[in-house]
């Protein structure tokens, strides 16, 4: 680790990496600068403008893209970038369909914490408004909807599907007020690259992706997701008996804190209708319902005919480790045979 | 597994999923990744961004040739005579750690000899690909270090899949790629707890921990911890054991959370084996294809109703916690068996909880010796081998010596066999079978909402010169069929297939697409050879 760098903000002193941006530096010790368009997983590219500072000495920045310097004197508040900061806001608001009570980001929007720190002037607002929402909703992919009429033109999205997924599907497209975000040939977004991952879904900072079949859960477990042998940590959520939402578990080792479309979006299956919720037992060609005490003591009694060879056991590698250990033993020690396997060869 | 335990001893995962991103070359081979482990594929394609070589060597132009510096579409089958033609080169032009050799490995003389087959001529007449090709994959593998190999079903499901996997190993071990940070040799397991499957021996030849069952020592040790008389004779395979259903040796099955009606190979053949059996147990979470065929069904818990460990593709224990009650009067697999064990009145299967059957393990298997649910709770998942409670776990393997006796990597010569099914007059295209990253194998993601309207259903892929050829057109509904069998899909025209190669993935009950492939089996891994068979396409 090299040498912290000391510096003042706002007549506090506090120490930070080398390499650490004003804005991280300040958030990381418990400073607010207000910000919208720099997140700490992406890299920063300061367009949103609303986290200018004053560095003594030099003219008002913006503090995502100023490293820290030793001896650096900040200051996040006066009356011209209190100014500045507003007229930078209205710009991001001007266009944003505010609803918020039917959003599905109220009360974890940026948005919304932005204009309850630097306040907003509705009247003057209004007067600039658009009479219209200029875009159409799309909902064509299952799993998430693009409200572009709230999108803020932060590129959090764009940035993460670029450095986080690597595909970079989507991109800042056409110029000043019509500038948008879209994929390739301006399509919906189920027509273009996109695989679902979710991760920029995650990572919008107001309503513009908002996952479509989630609730929020009563309360959350840490397990495991079942697909693929990633071994993703996910943490589930669930309300009322059934699972209602997942979510990375930040610092999972194996992914590192991304998911991919089944992870994320693909646990419903467990509340599957069709999911088996009985013992069936075939009588007369057909499966009917039995009780667990009439099922495993006919399971026993035929099983007990057909100890050693004759018997074999295909065990299952979506099943825990603690499943496939009493399968084998049960298999070894009393059916007596060897004759077990799974599906790893397949 | 059998190939990397025989060079190696030991068949996972050298290296952990995180190092890939600091890899400065990595070369998949036979791996969709970022279909079939899209975290890994984000891996992936972020070492490349940080300037990591990617070699991408696959038949098919799967979505990571896109950001591959090589691409090497050789023929379904040809892994080998690649491979090694590219040892040759990386030996030829002395781009090999002699040092690391002399030291770490042995045979390397044999080896050595065993490449003069692999001729120019040769490899580039059975993998289809031009010389130069594989000279500059070979350069690009050996001049980057650490260089990191990833695979998959691509290089194992073939009737000479253990041969692919040593010439991987050889790759590595000639160029010290293995106990090297960001380096290895990497198969990536296709389900969320293959590992630990394997690990929990649900195998025919091993106890836990890869204890051998024909080993005298291993057998009594597991017979006074049990309490029971064991068999010292290794089982049958997967794929025999369905043979021998079908003969009428094995009477009985007892099968948990799997549908071999769709990803058997040679289904036909699986599927009429359980329709001969006496007595046919299915225990899963669905009344699949498989199910239905079942004389009992037991409805089984899913994974967020129930307590334990999954073993991810890089040895990491990792603990599974109910987040529900399970639906109706479904129950966890280890509590149904064990309800079985006890009515048939065997001792030892008196467990309360997961927990109780994970501190026996430990008891019994030295590779998780040190593992117990509170340090996984502390530490929140601990990588095997792992001896002692007080041993860090185990993220790289071979980091001083392998698992084999003499402690060395063992380079294996090798003789090419082509695929056990070729093309000819009647059957002239190869069809290999892939993943869809929208589905998983064929039951579970069925029944989640969205994803089958991600997915878009199954097509077959035909090569536009191919498609031309037979008169087919996008969308248009054909007929396919193999020796073994025949079905109906829809074509999609592209060049993600090379010419004379079709594919098809497996996850759809309307599809069953094992109904064409081959059975043949790996004579060592006895993996069936479900990545070749030979197929003709006609218009439906």
């Amino acid at each position: 680790m090299s040498e912290l760098v000391t510096l003042t903000i706002d007549g506090v002193e506090i120490k930070a990496e080398p390499g650490t941006s004003v804005l991280r530096a300040a958030l990381e010790n418990g400073i607010y600068i207000p910000h919208l368009c720099d997140h700490p997983d992406v890299s920063s590219v300061g367009i949103c403008r609303v986290c200018i500072i004053e560095i003594e000495g030099r003219r008002p920045t913006v503090s995502c893209k100023t490293p820290v310097e030793e001896g650096m004197v900040v200051t996040t508040s006066n009356e011209e970038l209190e100014k500045t900061r507003k007229i930078n806001l209205e710009l991001l608001v001007l266009n944003h369909d505010y609803n918020c009570q039917s959003c599905a980001k109220n009360s974890q929007c940026k948005l919304q914490e932005l204009t309850r720190y630097i306040g907003l002037d509705e009247e003057r607002i209004k007067a600039m408004r658009e009479p219209e929402l200029p875009h159409e909703i799309d909902d064509s992919n299952p799993y998430y909807l693009r409200d572009l009429n709230k999108c803020v033109l932060c590129g959090i999205c764009v940035r993460t599907c670029e450095e986080i997924q690597g595909d970079g599907c989507i991109d800042f497209a056409f110029r000043g007020i019509k500038t948008k975000i879209s994929v390739l040939g301006d399509k919906p977004i189920a027509e273009s690259t996109c695989v679902t991952c979710g991760e920029c879904v995650t990572r919008c900072p107001v309503g513009a992706l908002v996952p479509r079949r989630e609730m929020e859960p009563t309360y959350e477990v840490e397990t495991i997701c079942p697909f693929c042998g990633c071994g993703c940590a996910i943490a589930v959520g669930a309300r009322g008996g059934k699972l209602v939402s997942s979510r990375a578990v930040p610092g999972s080792p194996a992914s590192g804190g991304t998911l991919c479309v089944k992870g994320r979006f693909g646990l419903s299956f467990v509340n599957s209708p069709e999911r088996l919720t009985k013992p069936l037992i075939r009588k007369d060609g057909e499966l009917v319902e039995a009780s667990w005490e009439e099922a495993i003591s006919y399971v026993a009694q035929k099983l007990g005919q057909y100890k050693g060879d004759q018997f074999a056991a295909i065990a299952s590698a979506k099943c825990t480790t603690e499943d496939n250990y009493v399968m084998q033993k049960f298999t070894r020690a009393v059916m007596e045979t060897n004759n077990i396997d799974h599906c790893a060869r397949l | 597994m059998a190939g990397l335990a025989t060079a190696l001893g030991s068949g996972a995962m050298t290296n952990t999923i995180a190092e890939i991103e600091t890899s400065a070359c990595i070369m998949a081979i036979g791996t969709s990744t970022t279909e079939a482990h899209p975290i890994i594929g984000y891996r992936v394609k972020r070492a490349v961004r940080n300037g990591a070589k990617l070699i991408v060597a696959n038949p098919q132009e799967v979505p990571l040739t896109q950001f591959a510096d090589l691409h090497l579409p050789l023929k379904p089958g040809s892994d080998v005579a690649l491979l090694m033609g590219m040892a040759r080169v990386i030996i030829e032009e002395s781009l090999h750690d002699q040092q690391y050799i002399e030291q770490r490995t042995e045979n390397f003389e044999a080896f050595k000899q065993s490449l003069e087959a692999y001729t120019p001529e040769f490899v580039s007449d059975m993998t289809g690909l031009d010389w130069n090709l594989v000279v500059e994959a070979a350069r690009m593998y050996a001049e980057n270090g650490p260089a990191s190999i990833l695979y998959c079903m691509g290089i194992t499901q073939h009737s000479h899949g253990t041969d692919n996997v040593l010439a991987i190993s050889n790759l590595a071990l000639i160029t010290g790629n293995l106990g090297r940070v960001s380096g290895g040799v990497n198969p990536l397991r296709g389900q969320n707890n293959v590992q630990g499957a394997c690990d929990m021996g649900s195998l025919p030849n091993v106890f836990t921990g890869y204890q051998q069952v024909a080993n005298d020592e291993a057998r009594s040790k597991f017979e006074m911890a049990w309490g029971a008389t064991l068999s010292g004779k290794p089982g049958l395979t997967h794929t025999e054991i369905f043979d021998a259903a079908y003969k009428g040796d094995v009477k009985a099955i007892y099968l948990i959370g799997e549908n071999p009606v769709l990803t058997e190979a040679n289904a036909a053949h699986a599927i009429e084996a359980m329709d001969r059996v006496e007595f046919f147990i299915v225990q899963d979470i669905f009344l699949n294809e498989t199910a239905q065929k079942a004389d009992v069904v037991l409805p089984a818990a899913s994974f967020a109703e129930k307590n334990g460990t999954f073993v991810n593709t890089e040895r990491r224990v990792q603990r599974v916690r109910k987040v529900v009650e399970p639906v109706g009067e479904a129950k966890p697999d280890w509590w149904i068996t064990s309800a079985i064990a006890n009515e048939m009145g065997a001792d030892g299967f008196a467990y309360n909880s997961a927990a109780d059957i994970f501190a026996e393990i430990t008891s019994v298997t030295p590779s998780y010796a040190g593992i117990s649910y509170q340090r996984l709770e502390e530490e929140g998942s601990v990588q095997w081998p792992c001896p002692a409670p007080d041993h860090p776990g185990t993220p790289i393997l071979h980091a001083e010596k392998f698992a084999t006796p003499s402690g060395k990597g063992k380079l294996m010569p090798i003789e090419y066999r082509p695929s056990e099914e070729c093309c000819d007059f009647d059957f002239p295209l190869i069809l290999t079978t892939e993943r869809n990253l929208f589905q998983f194998h064929s039951t579970m993601t069925r029944y989640s909402e969205g994803l089958d309207e991600l997915s878009g259903g199954e097509y077959i892929m035909i090569n536009p010169q191919d498609a031309e050829k037979m008169g087919i057109s996008e969308g248009d509904m054909v007929e396919v069929s193999s020796r073994r069998g025949k079905l109906q899909v829809k074509a999609r025209i592209t060049r993600r297939c090379q010419p004379g190669v079709a594919s098809l993935s497996f996850h759809f009950a309307e599809c069953p697409t094992n109904l064409l492939t081959s059975a043949a089996l790996d004579p060592v891994a006895k993996t069936p050879e479900t990545k070749v068979c030979a197929i003709k396409i006609e218009k439906a």
